[in-house]
């Protein structure tokens, strides 16, 4: 079952060096363990743009979104049994965060992927 | 579930997660495949037993390993006192300082090297190949022995006596503990390649409704493949079966229609392939051939051309896009390299396809005395399918009432009868 985790966070300092490292070793052991399909980290919301529509009406907010309180940071796609691996997988993941970068604040939103 | 059927699914997810970093960790401190095996078996017991009082401790991945490796020692301190050797307490002493469970490099460990030993070892060619398929399950994926059982259709029994007598049969031979490199691995390769091969079709002709773990067997495969793939990245044969497999479960959701009916290749809906899973397999593709190409190989091992065979089919938009002549290519390359009846016979509809039945039948008329196929209800198949388009429909509907009476599957049956009765003539 695939699984997507997509971080997010209303906070925009860039992870640590130690934090990063450390993502960077868990990401190679899932990879070697044959579970992780695909990862990546986000660009700054700069390099980004919404195209939205709003009571029909379609329009573009070109960065940086001043309103935007949640961010996306980055996401990942595994392969796992089921929603239980996930969910260790994600805590080991956020555990990582609570260690290495404290004082910051964010979700790791798992969700299956649709297929079979 | 239950409170604690949810507890106990929890656990075995937490310890799946840090499973092959236990396994590689205490085979490298144990020096013995088997062993390591077990001690992570009881520290999955231990925290079964454990955590439903205590609760999930906070980095329930650090604890597994500091319990596993508390194991691993107990273990080895008692061998060393049992036999007073003094060798073997110096490499105890040794291991203990290696085993100290140090959290903060807890991800330090390269489990690569003992990963591609415990693959081998587990497919190893003296064991039986449903022995070695349990086992690489079992010790590189995790899974439990009742999983796997559930996932053949077997007693739990049987496969608990074929892991017990397997693991015998590695300690009885000395073959706990070896890392077979150069020649010696790519000798033993093609025993690992054929494992998780026979653990994917496995699960790939599971039938709807049948248990959820047994078209599980073909994600399992796919990991093993992946795993190959990283720790084995030279091989081009490991990204060849890699990309066979990706290829093939790309059409899972298109197999069958809702009454559990197989759906022909040609007849499937392609929008219902999965396009990650081909853009996966065929980028597996490209690194066989690339590095086929870097040794000089004009042709590539059986697993990439198969699935060069089945990119093919992943490529055309349509079926009636196909290259057969491609395809039919591909095909006489294979005949080369693995001959066999079965591939010459999908030459045939290959070429029949490309060229023609009349040269999809001169192919396949020598395979009509071949004693392998006499009872494969396929070889009269193909021969009315080309028959029939030659016109000879008598000779057509004799091959199709033939092939009918050599059906296992009653779908099949009945879709060969169909076709014998709409033969005109």
């Amino acid at each position: 079952m695939r699984f997507m985790f997509i971080v997010t966070s209303a906070q925009r300092q860039a992870p640590t060096p130690a934090l990063l490292e450390a993502m960077g070793k868990l990401a190679d052991r899932e990879i070697k363990a044959g579970r992780m399909l695909d990862n990546a980290g986000l660009m700054p919301i700069e390099t980004g743009a919404q195209v939205r529509i709003d009571d029909g009406r379609l329009s573009l907010v070109d960065g940086p979104f001043i309103e935007a309180k949640e961010m996306i940071g980055g996401y990942a796609i595994f392969d796992l049994p089921g929603k239980e691996e996930a969910i260790a997988s994600a805590m080991e993941f956020m555990q990582l965060h609570k260690d290495l970068a404290p004082g910051w604040d964010g979700v790791c939103e798992l969700r299956a992927i649709a297929g079979p | 579930m239950s409170r604690d059927a949810a507890t106990h699914r929890a656990i075995l997810a937490a310890w799946r997660i840090e499973h092959p970093r236990l396994i590689t960790s205490l085979a490298r401190i144990l020096r013995d495949v088997p062993l390591a095996e077990e001690l992570t078996q009881d520290a999955l017991v231990a925290a079964l037993e454990r955590w439903p009082v205590t609760g999930v401790p906070e980095r329930p991945g650090a604890w597994l390993m500091a319990t596993a490796r508390r194991r691993a020692l107990d273990h080895l301190r008692r061998a060393a006192m049992l036999r007073r050797n003094h060798a073997l307490v110096a490499h105890d002493l040794e291991a203990e300082q290696q085993a100290m469970p140090d959290l903060d490099s807890a991800l330090d460990d390269d489990i690569g090297d003992e990963m591609l030993r415990l693959i081998f070892t587990a497919c190893h060619p003296r064991l039986a190949s449903d022995a070695r398929a349990a086992l690489a399950l079992r010790m590189v994926c995790g899974l439990t022995t009742g999983e796997i059982a559930r996932a053949f259709l077997v007693p739990e029994a049987t496969i608990a006596q074929r892991i017990v007598r397997a693991k015998r049969t590695l300690t009885a031979s000395g073959l706990s503990y070896e890392t077979p490199r150069g020649e010696a691995l790519a000798a033993r390769l093609a025993s690992v390649l054929s494992v998780v091969y026979l653990i994917f079709n496995e699960g790939y002709t599971a039938a709807r409704g049948d248990d959820w773990l047994r078209p599980q067997l073909c994600h399992q495969a796919l990991r093993l493949g992946r795993i190959l793939t990283a720790v084995a990245p030279g091989e081009p044969e490991v990204h060849g079966l890699l990309a066979l497999m990706e290829l093939n479960a790309s059409r899972a959701a298109a197999r069958v229609d809702e009454d559990g009916e197989p759906i022909l290749l040609m007849d499937q809906d392609r929008r219902l392939w999965d396009r990650l899973q081909i853009h996966r397999g065929l980028g597996a593709l490209a690194r066989a051939r690339q590095l086929t190409a870097d040794r000089g190989d004009p042709s590539g091992g059986p697993y990439a051309l198969q699935a060069a065979i089945v990119a093919q089919h992943a490529r055309a938009a349509t079926g009636a896009e196909t290259d057969w002549r491609a395809i039919a290519a591909l095909y006489e390359v294979l005949a080369r390299i693995a001959p066999s009846p079965v591939v010459q016979l999908n030459r045939s509809i290959a070429m029949g396809m490309a060229e023609g039945p009349e040269a999809g039948l001169a192919l396949l008329q020598p395979l009509l005395a071949e004693p392998s196929l006499r009872a494969y209800h396929l070889l009269p198949s193909v021969h009315g399918d080309l028959l029939q388009r030659l016109g000879r429909h008598a000779e057509a509907r004799a091959a199709f009432e033939a092939a009918a009476a050599l059906a296992l599957n009653r779908r099949e049956r009945e879709m060969l009868q169909r076709r014998a009765r709409e033969t005109p003539g």
